[in-house]
C-alpha cells in the first residue's frame, strides 16, 4: 500500500442489475500518483467498477471516495479525466472543435481552452489534424484524440480504460510515454486494460479481480517477487512431492515430461531447495529458476482462488 | 451555460449532418409547390369570377389545406429529428465522455430539448409565415390571431419534442420514434372520432375523442390553431368539408395539453439523472 494520501478508495461497492450481480465487493485503495492496473477476465465487472466510480452507474450498495468526495461529486469530475473503451465521439466535429466542447463542458474559459488544445493535440500526435472532422478519423487517431480529451482538465486521476486497442506499437509507446509523464507529475492513473504485457511495464500496482471481487493486489515494485522453479529430478517419488511443500507452493509433477514444477515465494530459497535435493540423496539433473510474469500471476490468481492445486 | 453549449452543439449537429439543410430545402420544395398549385386554382377561379365572398372562401379551403399540410410536415420534423436526440448518445457511447465532465445530466437533456426547440419555433414560424404570406400577397386573405395560431402550431411541435426527448431517455430510438408515432396516431384518430362524434351528436364518440386527447393532447392544439386563423369558416362543416373543427378544444384541454409538455420535459429530466449508463 502506498504511503501517500488515497485518491481512490471504494468500500464494498456492489452492483446488480436484476438478479445478476455485475460486481459483488469491490474494496480497493489507491494513492496519489499512482499508477494503479485494474484486470480481470472478461465479465468480472471491470467496466461496471469504472463505470460507478465516474458516476455513470448508481451502486446498489457500498460506498466510495474519490479526491475526498462522494461518488458522482461534480467538483470531483472537475478534476478527473476519462477515455472509454468504446471511444465513440462526436465525429462531425473537427478535432479542434472537439477538444474546446469538452474543455467548455469541464468548465475551462476561452484562455485556457486555447493555452491547452495546441499542446494536447501536438502531445498525441496530432497536431496538424486540428481542422480534420473525427469521421475522418482511423480509430488509432480517434483514441490518440480521446486521450488527450482525458488530459485537457490536468486532471488528478485519469481513468483509461484499454487506452492501447486500436492503438500501432508506435502509438503504444507514446501511450506509455505519457502515463510516465502523469506519474511524474504525481497524478494518478487508473488502468483497465488486458494487455498484460502493456501493464507490466506501466503499473505500479495492480489489483485482479473475478467475479466483481478483488482477488489480490500486488505491487509490481515489490522485490520480494516469487519464483516460479522447474526441477528434473531423477525418480521422483510421491514422498519428494509432499516434501517439497515444505520450499513453495503450486507443487507438481508434469506427467508429460517428468519435471516439477513449483513456486517459491523468494529466490534466495533457491540455494536451500538444491542443497536439500542433493542432501536428501536425489540427483539433481535440472533446476531452472524463472521470474513470474504478470501473465503467470494473472492465471494463478484469477485462474484459480482457492489457493491449492496445479496453477499452470 | 452548458445547458447553453449542448444547445449550441444539437442545433450545430443537426446543421453538420446535414438534417437542417435537406429539411430547409423540402420545406422551400414544399412551399414551392403549395404556392404554385394555390396560384392555378385560384387563377382558374379568378376567370370565372363570381364574387369575392366565394373568392375568399376559396381561399380560406386552400389555406386550411395548406396548412393541414405543414402541420403533417412539422409534426414529422418534431419526430424524426430529435428521436435519436438522447437515445443515440447513450447506444454510440458518447454520452460516457460527456457525463463524466463536470455537468448535471439535466443540463445535458434539456440543452437537447432547447437546441431542438429553438430550430422547431424557426422551422415552423417559416414556414407557416411563408404560406400565410404568399396567400395573402395571391388572394389579399388574412387570417385572424395570426401570432397565437403559429404559436398553437409550434407547440404542437414542442409537445411532440418533449415526448420524444423523454422517450429517449429510457427507450432505444427505434422503440421511441414507434411510441411517439402511435401516440401521434392515437391522438389524430381520436380527434376524428371526436369530430364526427360531433357532427352526429354521438356523445360516446365525442367522450373518446376527449379520452384520445388527454392520452396525446396534440390534435387539439392544430385544431385551435385552426379556429384562430379562421374562426367563421371552420365553423361551418358544411362550409369547410374535412377542415372544419366541429368539436372545439376547451381551454381547460389547452391548459392540459401545456401541463402535459412540462410534465414530460421535467419526467425526461428526471429520468435521465436516474438512470445507468
Amino acid at each position: 500500500m502506498s504511503a501517500q494520501p488515497l485518491t481512490i478508495h471504494t468500500m464494498s461497492l456492489r452492483k446488480e442489475f436484476g438478479a445478476k450481480v455485475a460486481v459483488a465487493d469491490l474494496s480497493l485503495q489507491v494513492g496519489r500518483g499512482e499508477v494503479f492496473g485494474f484486470l480481470g477476465p472478461n465479465g468480472a465487472g471491470k467496466t461496471t467498477s469504472v463505470k460507478m466510480l465516474l458516476g455513470l452507474t448508481r451502486p446498489t450498495a457500498g460506498t466510495a471516495v474519490l479526491l475526498d468526495k462522494p461518488l458522482g461529486d461534480r467538483q470531483a469530475r472537475a478534476k478527473i479525466g476519462f477515455l472509454p473503451e468504446h471511444f465513440r465521439f462526436h465525429e462531425w466535429l473537427r478535432a479542434g472543435e472537439f477538444l474546446d466542447l469538452h474543455g467548455r463542458l469541464y468548465g475551462m474559459n476561452r484562455e485556457a481552452r486555447a493555452a491547452a488544445i495546441p499542446d494536447l493535440l501536438a502531445l498525441v500526435g496530432l497536431a496538424d489534424r486540428t481542422a480534420t472532422k473525427l469521421q475522418a478519423f482511423s480509430k488509432g487517431m480517434l483514441q490518440r484524440i480521446g486521450l488527450a480529451q482525458a488530459l485537457l482538465n490536468d486532471p488528478e486521476i485519469v481513468f483509461l480504460d484499454e487506452p492501447t486497442s486500436g492503438l500501432d506499437p508506435l502509438g503504444r509507446l507514446l501511450v506509455r510515454d505519457i502515463i510516465d509523464g502523469l506519474r511524474g507529475e504525481g497524478r494518478t492513473v487508473f488502468l483497465n486494460s488486458h494487455l498484460l504485457g502493456e501493464v507490466e511495464k506501466t503499473c505500479d500496482r495492480v489489483a485482479f479481480i473475478r467475479d466483481g471481487r478483488v482477488l489480490q493486489t500486488i505491487s509490481l515494485h515489490d522485490p520480494e517477487e516469487r519464483v516460479q522453479v522447474t526441477l528434473r529430478v531423477g525418480s521422483p517419488t510421491p514422498q519428494l512431492l509432499a516434501d517439497l511443500t515444505q520450499f513453495g507452493e503450486h507443487v507438481n509433477l508434469s506427467r508429460h515430461n517428468g519435471r516439477i514444477h513449483l513456486t517459491l515465494a523468494h529466490e534466495s530459497r533457491l540455494p536451500d531447495l538444491a542443497a536439500w535435493l542433493v542432501q536428501s540423496g536425489y540427483s539433481l539433473y535440472e533446476l531452472n529458476p524463472q521470474r513470474l510474469s504478470l501473465e503467470d500471476r494473472f492465471l494463478q490468481i484469477v485462474g484459480n482462488d482457492s489457493g491449492d492445486g496445479a496453477a499452470r | 451555460m452548458t445547458t447553453l453549449t449542448i444547445a449550441y452543439l444539437t442545433i450545430r449537429e443537426t446543421q453538420r449532418r446535414r438534417i437542417l439543410w435537406i429539411a430547409l430545402a423540402l420545406g422551400l420544395l414544399f412551399l414551392f409547390v403549395f404556392c404554385l398549385g394555390f396560384h392555378y386554382v385560384y387563377l382558374d377561379f379568378e376567370r370565372t369570377w363570381v364574387g369575392n365572398e366565394e373568392a375568399q372562401l376559396l381561399a380560406s379551403l386552400l389555406l386550411a389545406a395548406g396548412l393541414y399540410a405543414t402541420n403533417f410536415i412539422a409534426i414529422v420534423i418534431s419526430v424524426v429529428t430529435s428521436v435519436t436526440a438522447v437515445s443515440a448518445e447513450v447506444e454510440t457511447h458518447t454520452v460516457e465522455t460527456l457525463l463524466t465532465k463536470p455537468i448535471r445530466r439535466w443540463e445535458l437533456v434539456l440543452g437537447k430539448w432547447l437546441g431542438f426547440a429553438v430550430m422547431l419555433l424557426v422551422y415552423i414560424v417559416l414556414l407557416t409565415g411563408s404560406i400565410l404570406l404568399f396567400v395573402y400577397l395571391r388572394a389579399d386573405y388574412t387570417v385572424s390571431n395570426l401570432l397565437p395560431g403559429m404559436m398553437l402550431m409550434v407547440m404542437q411541435g414542442l409537445l411532440l419534442l418533449s415526448l420524444t426527448i423523454a422517450g429517449g431517455t429510457r427507450l432505444s430510438s427505434l422503440a421511441n420514434g414507434v411510441l411517439a408515432f402511435m401516440l401521434y396516431g392515437v391522438a389524430f384518430v381520436g380527434g376524428w372520432v371526436e369530430q364526427i362524434g360531433a357532427i352526429v351528436r354521438n356523445e360516446t364518440a365525442v367522450d373518446i375523442g376527449i379520452v384520445a386527447s388527454l392520452i396525446m393532447p396534440s390534435e387539439i392544439l392544430w385544431k385551435k390553431a385552426l379556429t384562430l386563423f379562421q374562426p367563421a369558416f371552420t365553423s361551418s362543416p358544411m362550409m369547410a368539408g374535412p377542415f372544419t373543427v366541429a368539436s372545439q378544444p376547451s381551454d381547460a384541454m389547452l391548459v392540459y395539453a401545456v401541463l402535459y409538455m412540462a410534465g414530460m420535459v421535467g419526467f425526461a429530466l428526471w429520468s435521465f439523472t436516474r438512470r445507468d449508463l
